[in-house]
């Protein structure tokens, strides 16, 4: 049932000051259709272990899993020409800075136009009739002009959804998508959710969220993996997580959320940690 | 936060700023207004939020009330004292009242230079204190912190967003200010290190009797910190009130919009959105 099925993933990182490790043993499944947050603050491991599914950590990493299958195939020694055939089709994502995850030189429409023709065989027509589906599809006012503009032409919600556009370009079955919201405007971040979770719907794909902010795991997740310095920390569906949090941690971060601020003090992870985990 | 009454530590009234964008071969120059006539007084010892998203105006205006650029027209008065910076730079005196903590903590600091000369610099410029003095008061201040002396000699790319943050808190609070004017401090850090960094600016408020200016676009934040809150659209101030008013009845369509966007971590909102797709999904098998 599982789509995609990790076991016992750890990353190391070869440092000046010798080997790191990103990465410490982490399971992550996720089903189809599923909607997964992996929640953690920055060094958790929680990018790292979706790069490293993907394959795109750089040399230096070394990637090491008992299983790692997508739909039942091992993915773990794929080869280049393989690996392309998977990735960017049937595993899609989408990053942090949307104006920065596009090229600067080059057209939107481009782009996109670009992708349907590698991933789909699409001549120029198709692609363009495509595209300017999927700009509609994703919510971009006046997709005819559009097409034809320059990343720093458009806001950077635009941008999102240029991304998200080419992410679904290939009707993926799992969408990875690494904090897609963070660079974005409050009201503006509430529209990319609700274009992804809708797109989520209508396709049937499964998603990974990560993201480092509960607000966005409580309006999105169906499941949630909690990770700190590398480990995961507790796994539960989100409304148990909320109700009834079981790890130290989750309890930390959920309490030092500032609209569940009680008295004048804002609890810390500290607080909470001095005793119960040493990472 | 004495029960005397105070006059307000700043005010501005009507304050407009103009942006020139230059024109190009193809293009004439134009004007965009970022500020519209904007109105505000903060109190000693007192909170003001300025809330907006990107383009509102809010950092503009954050930047005038530093003292770093001077507005198109409107007065900005400090301790009841207009403040004219457009000809000439405020005066050491002017300029310790005021200082200001910038968003990103890893582009405010110099990294070539070292903490404690980070946190000297101020007195240098601004005071004709002797070495010895400098230094004592940079060791204390990173002590008030939460940071620790022997940290004096390290550089900023030693150190995580927290404690960089925590630095640059120390310096602008090394002329002894007033005014603190923070600019998104705690956007750029993780949920467990904000907390913390809030928890800092609110105890040194206490005992420094500080004003503070905080610019932010998150409203879990500013419900947390801000005593009264301004909501800033298109270079308008489109709601101005205090923090319950605000929080428990917003008036204004802007403001109502911004609260509806903001995540809600509250367990029967997410009982509700579980339930919606449960029900989504059995009436459309995939």
């Amino acid at each position: 049932m599982a789509l995609l099925n990790i076991r016992n993933l750890s990353v190391k990182f070869a440092t000046a000051t010798g080997s790191f490790t990103a990465v410490d043993g982490i399971d992550v499944h996720v089903d189809k259709g599923e909607v997964l947050a992996i929640v953690g603050e920055s060094g958790s491991g929680k990018s790292v272990s979706m790069l490293a599914v993907m394959g795109l950590l750089p040399d230096t990493a070394t990637i090491t899993a008992d299983e790692m299958t997508y739909d039942g195939q091992d993915i773990s020694n794929l080869s280049a020409a393989e690996r392309r055939r998977l990735i960017g089709r049937e595993i899609t994502m989408i990053f942090q800075e949307p104006v920065a995850s596009l090229n600067p030189s080059f057209t939107v429409g481009f782009q996109i136009e670009e992708v349907l023709r590698l991933n789909l065989g699409l001549s120029n027509r198709e692609a363009r009739a495509k595209a300017l589906d999927l700009f509609r599809a994703v919510g971009i006012p006046e997709p005819e002009d559009k097409i034809n503009a320059y990343p720093h032409q458009m806001s950077g919600g635009q941008c999102q959804r240029v991304m998200i556009a080419i992410a679904i370009a290939s009707n993926p079955r799992l969408l990875i998508a690494d904090e897609p919201t963070t660079a974005l405007d409050v009201t503006i971040q509430k529209q990319i959710l609700d274009l992804l979770m809708q797109l989520q719907e209508d396709y049937g794909m499964a998603l990974i969220l990560i993201t480092h902010d509960m607000g966005v795991v409580a309006e999105t997740a169906d499941r949630v993996v909690v990770q700190y310095k590398g480990r995961k920390m507790e796994e539960a569906d989100v409304l148990s997580l909320f109700e009834n949090p079981q790890h130290a941690y989750t309890r930390a971060l959920l309490s030092a959320l500032p609209e569940h601020a009680t008295g004048d003090r804002l609890p810390t992870v500290s607080d909470f940690f001095a005793q119960e985990v040493t990472p | 936060m004495t029960g005397t009454k105070t006059a307000a530590v700043v005010e501005g009234r009507a304050i407009v700023q103009d942006y020139y964008v230059p024109g190009s071969m193809f293009a004439a120059g134009r004007e965009v207004r970022a500020l519209r006539g904007i109105d505000f007084s903060v109190e000693k010892g007192k909170t003001l939020a300025i809330v907006g998203e990107s383009g509102s105006g809010k950092s503009t205006l954050a930047r005038i009330i530093a003292l770093i650029d001077a507005p198109t027209s409107g007065t900005l008065l400090i301790d009841g004292e207009p403040v004219d910076i457009s000809s000439k730079r405020p005066s050491p005196v002017l300029r310790s009242k005021v200082q200001m903590v910038f968003q990103n903590p890893y582009g405010s600091l110099n990294p070539r230079q070292k903490v404690g000369n980070v946190l000297m610099e101020p007195l240098v410029i601004n005071t004709d204190f002797p070495a010895t003095e400098r230094r004592d008061r940079a060791e204390a201040m990173l002590k008030k912190v939460g940071l620790q002396p022997e940290h004096f000699n390290r550089y900023p790319h030693m150190f995580s967003g927290g404690q960089r943050q925590r630095i640059a808190i120390a310096r602008a609070l090394m002329l002894n200010p007033q005014l603190l004017v923070l600019d998104e401090p705690v956007s750029a850090l993780d949920l467990s290190v904000q907390a913390q960094v809030l928890n800092l600016l609110s105890d040194l408020q206490d005992e420094f009797g500080l004003t503070y200016v905080f610019v932010s676009h998150d409203l879990s934040v500013v419900r947390y910190i801000a005593d009264d809150v301004m909501v800033i659209s298109k270079g308008v101030a489109v709601e101005q009130g205090t923090r319950e008013a605000l929080f428990a009845d917003p008036q204004h369509a802007y403001t109502q919009s911004l609260f509806a966007a903001t995540p809600v971590t509250d367990v029967e909102a997410i009982r509700t959105r579980v339930a919606r797709r449960k029900a989504a999904r059995l009436a459309t098998p995939v």
